[in-house]
This record gives structure tokens, sequence and C-alpha cells, in this order.
């Protein structure tokens, strides 16, 4: 297990590079995408001036407060706490980040699937999994807001932040094939039966 | 008699949406310190004590636990001496509303609550029913009690219904759970506390779950079935491995709550609902002597 001090934009090699348990902090900037977003983007054919090559992005909705624009805010927002939501829901846009906009990092809590898996696999990718629910943390890891597009979706826009030593993030996905989530979810249902034992009943097939 | 003051509770509702947000109660956080103490997998432990760590900062720096503000719900308690007349309930509703809406505004906090089908966000976390007000009458309480619970999305999002039948039994029950509990995996934000509604109607059932959920650590279902049922299923769920945020690990869940409702000689209804390890909640009692808050 390797830790990575990865300064964003990567490369192809250095995100093959990753296998699962390995741990990263990145450096640099960091897009925030959602649901609204992501529908946006690849549903409803709405562009971004943002160029997310090479880049990576977390499945993020901050709380942000209006303030001045200054060099320190130049989007006339400040952090108030930005935090990771569950990436499971945004499952079918993973394929899209990798092939149209050549997003290589995917932040999230929760895990995704195997077709996000397969897109990781062929296109180079790898999922970053964050301690979910611990945004206080998170946020100190958050220098600026250097800019946001599709403002309009707020607080689902497409933000850019520029984080200094975010993480450590533990590789959950990987393109190799890894994914942590799956090897814990068989585990978990081989463990089934002995649960309803202890309980008393007798384990029926899984609904 | 003590008249309900709107001004008053306008502000305890405000004040309860942020502090919810920021400090999570003793018995959660005593939850997290047992979960560690007896954690036997290397990333379940780093995993915890992050989640450990956050509660620190979030103190430290007067900050939200999480970004998810949730869909924020009020439960009110009319306890003993309190004069309610008139418009007062429906005066009652709309100071709550404007404190969950002020909160979000004045904080600021994000707004994350939209129409279900045009899904434009008002920014102010109200909408269509909500903030979810529920009111009831306790006579053991004086004055007014408001629990103020921001329900995060990730848990909410994986909640079930089962009308099994009575001829699958309690093992339909126990059944249920566990495969519940399953397929969450690392959704739901886990450790969480699972909360099992039995019985009712199906309304009430799932109601019954998301009171369960939301119970502090530490008390027990009132029937004495029940809370057998709820030991066995805690132990139980904890055996399954899925651990915090899925990444494998024993502490899967603090505990299971249940709550029981009498159902008709038909049913066999269960419900699952889940908090996360940000198990957010706080309270305020409005008395003669003035408002305290609490957990």
């Amino acid at each position: 297990m390797a830790h990575y001090d990865l300064s964003t934009p990567i490369t192809e090699a250095q995100t093959r590079a990753l296998r699962i348990d390995d741990t990263v902090t990145l450096n640099g900037p960091l897009f925030g995408i959602r649901d609204a977003t992501q529908i946006a983007m690849f549903d409803r054919g709405r562009a971004t001036r943002f160029d997310l090559a090479g880049h990576a992005v977390i499945h993020t909705a901050p709380n942000v407060k209006k303030v001045d624009v200054s060099p320190a805010n130049p989007t006339g927002y400040a952090p108030v706490c930005i935090g990771t939501t569950t990436s499971s829901r945004m499952e079918r846009f993973t394929r899209p980040l990798l092939e149209r906009c050549g997003v290589r990092i995917v932040i999230g809590k929760g895990g995704l699937g195997v077709a996000s898996l397969a897109a990781f696999g062929e296109i180079g990718g790898a999922y970053l999994a964050i301690v979910g629910g611990t945004a206080a943390l998170e946020t100190t890891w958050i220098e600026a807001i250097e800019d946001v597009d599709l403002d309009d979706l707020n607080p689902e826009s497409l933000w850019r932040f520029r984080v200094r030593g975010f993480g450590p993030l533990r590789v959950a996905m990987d393109s190799h094939g890894g994914s942590l989530y799956t090897s814990v979810d068989a585990d978990a249902r081989g463990k089934r039966a002995a649960a309803l034992a202890a309980l008393g009943v007798n384990a029926r097939p899984a609904r | 008699m003590l008249r309900i003051d709107p001004g008053v509770v306008e502000n305890v509702a405000k004040e309860l949406y942020i502090r919810a947000l920021k400090i999570l109660p003793p018995d959660i956080k005593q939850g997290f310190d047992t979960l560690a103490a007896r954690e036997t997998a290397a990333t379940a432990q780093n995993v915890l004590g992050t989640m450990i760590r956050n509660i620190a900062v979030a103190e430290a720096t007067d900050n939200l636990l999480c970004q998810d503000t949730g869909i924020p719900i009020y439960n009110v308690t009319i306890g003993r001496g309190v004069e309610l007349s008139g418009d007062d309930g429906a005066a009652l509703k709309a100071a709550i509303r404007k404190g969950c809406e002020r909160a979000t505004r004045e904080h600021p906090l994000r707004s994350s609550i939209v129409h279900p089908l045009t899904r434009a966000n008002e920014h102010t976390s109200c909408g269509i029913g909500v903030p979810v007000i529920q009111i009831d009458h306790r006579d053991e309480i004086d004055g007014l009690r408001i629990e103020m619970i921001p329900k995060g999305s990730g848990s909410e999002n994986n909640s079930w219904l089962k009308m099994a039948v009575p001829a699958e039994g309690i093992d339909a029950i126990k059944t249920f759970v566990i495969d519940c509990v399953l397929d969450a995996g690392g959704k739901t934000c886990p450790p969480t506390i699972v909360g099992v509604g039995v019985g009712g109607t199906a309304d009430l059932c799932m109601h019954l779950a998301k009171i369960a959920a939301t119970r502090p650590l530490g008390t027990h279902c009132a029937d004495a079935e029940g809370a057998k049922l709820e030991d066995e299923l805690s132990g139980a769920v904890n055996m399954l491995g899925v651990g915090p945020q899925g990444l494998g690990g024993d502490a899967t869940a603090f505990a299971v709550h249940v709550e029981l409702a009498a159902t008709h000689i038909t049913m066999n209804p269960v419900a699952v609902n889940m908090q996360c390890h940000s198990a957010r909640r706080a309270s305020a009692a409005i008395t003669s002597a003035g408002v305290s808050y609490g957990f």
C-alpha cells in the first residue's frame, strides 16, 4: 500500500499506478459536481467553460456564503462547509465524465458500481473514498473557491476549489478491476446465513 | 399558564437547526468511543478515528459536522400548563417555519430542499410540507419541548417497507433487517442507527422506523419483546462486516432500535429507516423559567 501526493491535473499513467488500499493526498484544482450538475451536462447538453481533462471531481454541493468579490474570493462565494455526498446516485455519469471530459479521479463516499468500475478500467480512472460526514475536517483542506460555472444550479453548480493536503483519501476502486465495495459486499453477504442463524432464523435466499 | 410566544418559538427553531448541525449529542459521541474501542479492522479504526476527529474540528471551528443540512424535522411536544387556543397551533407552525428559513438565510446554510417535480430550490430550507412539523401532547413534561432533527439524505434514501404476512412470522422481520443492512452497504454513511418499525399501518410502520432511528443511543423500546428484538438485531448486524463507510470492519451500526405498534390480524409490516453516523439532533425546553437547550 503506497501513498501518493498528487498535484492535479494528472496523467493516465499516474492514474493507473493507483491500486486499491493505496492512499492519496491531492493538491491543486478540484471540481465539485452533483446530481443536477451532471443531469445538466450529460442529459441536457449544457456545456461548461471548465477544462476537466486530467482532473479530479468530488461529489458535493457545498454550504457557501455570499461575500464581496476579492482576490481571496474571486467568485463572491466563501466556503462555509464543504463535504461529500453519496456517489451511487450518480453512477451513470462516471463514463461520460471520463470519456467526454477526460476526468481521471472521482472522489466520493459509499462507492460506485460495476459500470463505473468498467469505465475506470477501460479509460483509466480511479475512485477515491473520503470519509463521508466529516465535512468540518474536509473544509480545512480547501483553500478557496476559485471559480464557479452553471451557477443557476446553485448549490449544485460546477465548482472549482483549490485544495492543499486534501486527504489522505483511500483508493477504493482502481483501473485494474479492484473495488473494495465489491469485496466487502461479497464478504458481508457470505456472513448473512451466520447472522440469521444467530437470530434463530433458518436462512432463506436473499430477496 | 404558559402562553406560546411565536417570537420565542421562531428564535428557538432557528437556533435549534444550527445547534443540531454543529454539536453531536453526548450519547452519539459515547457510541463512537464504544465502537472504536472494540473495532478490530485497521481500515475501520482509521475511518472511525477520522469521524471522531471531525466532531472535534466542527466544535473548534464552529462549523457544521456534515455539509448535508438534511430535511429539517421539528418534533413539538406540548406539556402541562400550556395555553393553546384559537390560532395558536397555526401560529406555532408558522413560527417554526420562519425560524428554519432564518437559520438558512442568516447563518447561512445550504438549502437542501427542492420542489419534488420542478426541482426548484427556494433557498429557504422550506417547501410544501417542509420543514416536517409534528405536534404531540404529553402530560409528564412542563411547557413546550421542541426537538430538531436535520435528517441526512444518504441514510434517508435507504428506507424500506415490507408488508409481510402473519405466516412469515418474526423471521420475516429479522431477515428483512439483515437484508436492508446488506443492501445499504456504505451508502448510509455507517456506522448507523438502524431504525426498525414493526406493526401498525404502512405509514405508521415507516414513521415508527424514523422514531427508532432518531432515538438517543442507550434508550430502549418500551415493550419488553421489542427491547429483546433490538438487542438480538444489534448483535447480528455487527456480525456482517460492512463496517464504517462500507469499507469493512466490525462497526456497521451503533445499535438497532425497534419501535412497535399493534397491527391487524392479517398484517405483519416491517419498515427500516437509518440514521447516519452524524446522528444529529438538538432540543429546547420552553417553560415559564425561559428557554434551555439540550439534545
